[in-house]
């Protein structure tokens, strides 16, 4: 029973969510946005999960003196700093509120941190990529120098048919690979999909039988 | 300079009799003038407020849908140029013929339908379409009716579709049932899930965790679902080698299922007193304090062994440069396809979008999960036969060979 409910609730909804695609009567539409409802209902009481597992991790972190613990103080500190700030400000979404200014001063600028880090990791995997020690990695290379050029004006200075070129390589070879990858996910989707729905594929409750 | 002035700048005794007399003419004919140009005005206004009527009104009940909605098309008035004479036209409705018509909605000059979807299923409805003039004055339509508005069961555009998704099926359960009857089925070899064993492998000898990092996503995307499959497997073989394994996650459903996976991949490798629940955790849904805690995780711990598995965006080079960074072997598996650049360049080895998706048979070897991807690589080439007579087709109506693309209904969905 503990396998086999799961599989039927699966194949259940799976087929329902599946079958209302071709279906427009009102019933199942309704149905099937109640469905939607109620995804996002679940979603937000696993927050709670998740913030169960994110307390209980870092808990034993320090209570077993992990070597880094100091990480795990600090990020409880700031959950339960965030969660004061957000349940003792009742306007905690007004624009100038604790609540709203240590988002806005510290988690937006971090994060805009972390990303500006992809520049130079672009640089570096661009600078591994292009070395040309490959037939493959040559070709990469001579079709970037011409695709950045292409995208700039001077490589329109340098010779008119480069922007041509770029073009050329980014709407015919690499956009009928991307339709290709494209077509083989889809693919690969829906014999995912299916396999779950009908049982086949039972790897996500674990591989069990 | 007196004679000069009276010369030049003064004003001669003919030259003013001549103003005077234009002056006493111009105030007897002005009112003339004047009653004039207002008549031309007043004719010119009585043309612009007559505007023709739109013609050839028809009504549908509009398909495939929900019902309660109907179709309302006509022909431009004769007057509709886009010349500001039509200033756009209003639909009417009524259940009778002749009287009782409300208005239910307008377009702008140039539109010839509208679709009313406040309409009572089954009711008889009349419709008609007035011209507005300049002056937002109705011409009227006569009436098209009755009409009713009904609810479909089945979305006849997409039968094509509902037609693919039989052979699909199909062809999946034949190969599952050949697979299942002890046919050999062969499968061409992934290297990144060849190496898979020697990663596992690696970290056990390197007395190492494995990461293993199924993306941003949520539970709902089938790439994420695809990377659970994979991660049973790889927990299966962590649990044999004794290998720390490493999961956090950016979703707390993600969370939960990978807990469950792991601890049954645990048990069913005979060592359930080797999972801890520490080791698959939520951290954040935050995309970039995600990157923050994985990439702390991998500089502090130095992972031997991570794997990218799932749906990942802007993040995934940041994290993949980082575990490049601290020399280890990396295997990742996307379907998206806009990173699997930055993947193919920082990572040992990249799965390319479907190959994610049958990594679980390819590692489980499982017949019956072979038999699913064989059949899925049939409908692949009968996917591939459609497009070729579909581009062939296509190719000789632009080149007027043939008159009509005769492939174009089975490509198209509502």
């Amino acid at each position: 029973m503990r396998r086999q409910f799961p599989l039927a609730l699966c194949f259940i909804a799976g087929l329902f969510m599946a079958v209302q695609y071709f279906i427009p009567h009102p019933t199942v539409q309704d149905m099937y946005e109640r469905l939607l409802i109620w995804l996002q209902t679940l979603l937000a009481f696993a927050f709670l999960l998740g913030t169960v597992s994110l307390v209980r991790v870092h808990y034993h972190k320090i209570r077993h003196r992990a070597d880094d613990r100091g990480y795990s103080l600090v990020t409880l500190l700031a959950l339960c700093l965030m969660i004061g700030l957000g349940f003792f400000h009742s306007a905690h979404h007004a624009q100038g509120s604790p609540f709203d200014r240590m988002f806005q001063n510290v988690q937006v600028p971090i994060e805009a941190t972390m990303f500006s880090l992809l520049a130079f990791y672009v640089a570096s995997a661009a600078f591994r990529a292009f070395r040309a020690r490959t037939l493959e990695s040559t070709l990469l290379l001579v079709a970037a120098c011409i695709v950045m050029l292409g995208r700039v004006p001077i490589g329109d200075m340098i010779h008119s048919s480069i922007p041509v070129a770029t073009r050329w390589i980014l709407e015919v070879p690499n956009l009928a690979a991307k339709r290709g990858i494209m077509i083989g996910v889809g693919l690969g989707m829906m014999a995912t999909s299916l396999k779950i729905i009908l049982g086949i594929e039972r790897a996500w409750m674990g591989g069990g039988d | 300079m007196l004679g000069d002035r009276g010369q030049s700048g003064g004003i001669r005794p003919w030259t003013g009799f001549v103003a005077l007399s234009v002056a006493v003419a111009a105030l007897f004919l002005c009112p003339v003038a004047v009653s004039a140009q207002e008549e031309v005005e007043a004719v010119e206004q009585d043309t612009l407020l007559l505007v023709a009527a739109p013609t050839g009104l028809s009504a549908i009940d509009t398909p495939n849908d929900r019902g309660s909605s109907i179709n309302v098309t006509w022909e431009l008035s004769s007057d509709d140029n886009g010349d500001g004479i039509v200033a756009g036209y209003e639909v009417f409705r009524s259940a009778h013929p002749e009287t009782g018509f409300a208005f239910v909605g307008r377009v702008p000059f140039g539109v010839t339908e509208y679709r009313d979807s406040s309409v009572d299923n089954r009711a008889p409805t009349y419709y008609r379409v007035a011209a507005l003039g300049a002056d937002e004055s109705p011409f009227f339509s006569g009436t098209f009716g009755p009409v009713e508005a009904s609810i479909q069961w089945f979305n006849r555009s997409r039968l094509n579709a509902l037609v693919a998704v039989i052979i699909f099926v199909v062809s999946i359960l034949y190969f599952v049932n050949a697979a299942k009857s002890g046919k050999k089925l062969f499968i061409r070899r992934l290297a990144g899930l060849d190496e898979m064993d020697n990663a596992v492998g690696r970290a056990t000898e390197m007395g190492k965790p494995i990461l293993f990092i199924s993306g941003l996503s949520s539970v709902s995307d089938v790439a994420t679902i695809a990377a659970i499959n994979i991660l049973g497997e790889v927990a299966k073989k962590t649990a044999e080698y004794n290998t720390k394994l490493i999961v956090p996650c950016a979703d707390p459903i993600v969370m939960a299922v990978e807990q469950e996976v792991v601890k049954e991949a645990y048990a069913k490798a005979g060592r359930p007193d080797a999972y801890n629940e520490d080791d698959v955790f939520y951290l954040t849904r935050s995309q970039f304090a995600y990157v923050a805690g994985v990439n702390g995780i991998m500089v502090r711990q130095r992972p031997a062994t991570i794997l990218y598995m799932g749906m990942f965006y802007a993040e995934s080079l940041v994290l993949a440069e980082t575990g490049s960074s601290i020399g280890a072997i990396q295997i990742a598996g996307t379907d998206a396809v806009t990173q699997l650049p930055f993947f193919i360049t920082s990572c040992d080895y990249t799965l390319i979008g479907e190959e994610l998706y049958a990594a679980s048979a390819y590692l489980s070897r499982e017949p019956i999960l072979l038999g699913g991807l064989k059949g899925q690589d049939m409908f692949k080439l009968i996917t591939v036969v459609f497009l070729v007579v579909g581009v062939i087709a296509a190719t000789l109506t632009a080149t007027g060979v043939i008159e009509s693309n005769f492939m174009l209904a089975v490509f198209a969905t509502g």
